[in-house]
């Protein structure tokens, strides 16, 4: 079951759409930056995008911190949203679960394909900033990369570090994955409950802006996207990377545990 | 796993099924039984609760209460065993509209734990969209096929795994009248092998023209529930059909069951008979026979009782 969702996720021309525009935007900012040679000036703008100039290596680094503040979760909503309500809309749900499919291994199923989806499309905007990073921008100085903290990061550090970056992007994105999920369970429209996804995600960024909801900060699930900057700095600063884990787990869970709840015993009368 | 299910002959039972939706209700005390090898017609205009019906008996909607069996085994809690040997339309097709047809069946069958190989995935494939009428060899995309191919895809779908019991929903629907007719040789067809049919319509000709069993829902209460042989069994009355309607009424005035505008319903045992009669005392007789009972007619008097 969960290899055919797969097999039907990567057979499906809309994944490589969104995969591509995902590659847009970094490739539209690493021609910009190799035109103009104008980074953001140190401490402001996305991470990384000034360090980039110097030493195109980190390139892949900035293209995620680009993508993951919106076009990334939009595409996790979008994917997400459409797992169960989409096969609801078309009519194949019903014909599933009488195939039979049970309805916790659908669920498990949907959720391991998007995970799946993040990997892919994290892996392949990796590798493409990787390429355009060494083909457009700075060359890493021969001393090894600079960390954000000044000190030199070796080949090989620099490879792990950017390892568990990349995964710890991919459990914020699972966070997503499991409200996407849960609305998709409530709802037979797809763009509804991706919509109701984003919505979430807008909500949280909003209250991140707002001194007066400062309480709740810690628990929003957008507060340490970010934080894989983190990862780079010498030595690496674990607290929030920790609690985004922490955050992003808690999401995962109650919303996984809500959407099993409520699509366990629900009748499928669409 | 069939000894449970052809031992007390039933392919289907309900008991006491019912299904409410806040006040609604949707489907209300019912007793289904169908028996193995019956070619079952479930009656009912839109929205009497057939659907709903059909959906309970697939695990899709849950009873509030009472108890369904099919192939012997509870459903919903069964479903793993059931449903493996189930065949389904269920209200109308649903295949992924990018992919052609056969891609959406061996994406169906490879969902299953009863998965086939692929080398006999290909074959079955191939026989069942033969079966319904498709081209094995059409690489199209369902978004592109016709209403009627989608019916047949769906009917495809559902024959696939050889199912012990099929359970189709308005399977006519979309086809034309040639279509209908392959669709309704070929489901004889799987019935004389041995498989059960439960087929709801709301189409009284289709279920006249095939099945052995009849239940009739309205208001989501089965109001009748017989073998169709039965219903439609002589009524032990002749109709006469006369232009001296007068004249025979007074002739035969001990046994006439009613009369209309034309026509003489008398209690008599032969038609024969009964004509010699008529004619020797002089009464034009343009039609005399057995009267039965039209479907139709059943229905509407069982709604009329309920």
């Amino acid at each position: 079951m969960i290899v055919v969702e797969l097999i039907k996720m990567i057979c499906r021309p809309r994944t490589w759409l969104i995969i591509g525009m995902l590659i847009a935007l970094p490739t539209l900012v690493a021609i910009l930056l190799s035109i103009t040679d104008l980074g953001p000036r140190p401490g402001t703008g996305p991470p990384f995008l000034s360090a980039v100039l110097n030493d195109g290596t980190l390139f892949p680094l900035a293209a995620l911190g680009v993508v993951l503040p919106l076009l990334l979760p939009i595409a996790v909503a979008v994917l997400g949203g459409d797992a169960i309500a989409g096969e609801s809309q078309t009519g194949t749900l019903r014909y599933l679960l009488v195939r039979p499919v049970g309805r916790t291994h659908l669920l498990l199923a949907k959720l391991v394909t998007v995970v799946a989806f993040v990997l892919l499309a994290v892996l392949v905007v990796a590798g493409v900033s990787y390429a355009e990073g060494r083909l457009l921008l700075g060359q890493a100085p021969a001393t090894g990369t600079v960390s954000l903290s000044g000190s030199s990061l070796t080949q090989q550090e620099l490879s792990w570090r950017t390892a568990l970056a990349l995964g710890y992007v991919i459990i914020c994105m699972l966070g997503v994955a499991a409200v996407a999920l849960f609305f998709s369970t409530l709802t037979r429209s797809a763009i509804g409950a991706a919509l109701g996804t984003i919505g979430v995600l807008v909500a949280s960024t909003v209250l991140l802006g707002l001194d007066a909801a400062e309480a709740l900060h810690p628990f929003l699930p957008t507060r340490y996207w970010l934080a894989f900057v983190d990862l780079f700095r010498d030595p690496i600063l674990w607290r929030d990377v920790v609690r985004g884990l922490l955050v992003q787990l808690g999401y995962l869970t109650v919303f996984t545990l809500a959407a099993w709840a409520n699509f366990g015993t629900k009748d499928i009368d669409d | 796993m069939t000894s449970a299910a052809l031992t007390n002959g039933h392919v289907i039972r309900t008991r006491a099924l019912t299904k409410r939706y806040g006040e609604l209700r949707a489907v209300d005390d019912v007793n289904l039984e169908v028996g193995t090898g019956d070619v079952y017609g479930f009656l009912g205009a839109n929205g009497s609760g057939k659907t709903t019906t059909v959906r309970m008996l697939l695990g899709l909607v849950l009873p509030t209460s009472g108890e369904a069996e099919v192939l012997g085994m509870a459903m919903p809690n069964a479903r793993r065993r059931v449903l493996p040997h189930v065949g389904s339309l269920v209200e109308s097709p649903a295949a992924y509209p990018h992919l052609s047809g056969r891609a959406n069946l061996a994406l169906l069958d490879a969902t299953g734990s009863d998965r086939s190989r692929r080398s006999e995935r290909r074959i079955k494939i191939g026989k069942a969209l033969e079966q319904v009428g498709l081209d094995p060899a059409d690489r199209r995309p369902v978004r592109t096929y016709s209403q009627g191919m989608r019916q047949r895809l769906g009917l495809a779908a559902a024959l696939m795994r050889q199912p012990k019991l099929l359970i189709l929903d308005e399977p006519s629907n979309g086809l034309d009248p040639q279509g209908i007719q392959e669709i309704r040789r070929l489901l004889l067809q799987l019935n004389a092998e041995g498989t059960t049919i439960f087929l709801s319509s709301h189409l009284l000709a289709e279920i006249e023209q095939m099945c052995t069993n009849v239940g009739v829902l309205r208001d989501g209460r089965l109001i009748l529930q017989e073998q169709l042989e039965t219903l439609l069994r002589p009524t032990g009355l002749v109709a006469v059909r006369t232009p001296d309607i007068e004249r025979c009424t007074e002739l035969l005035d001990a046994v006439v069951a009613s009369v209309t505008d034309d026509r003489l319903l008398v209690r008599a045992d032969s038609p024969g008979s009964l004509n010699a009669y008529l004619v020797g005392e002089g009464v034009r007789v343009d039609e005399i026979g057995p009267y039965r009972r039209t479907l139709e007619e059943i229905v509407l008097e069982a709604e009329a009782r309920a």
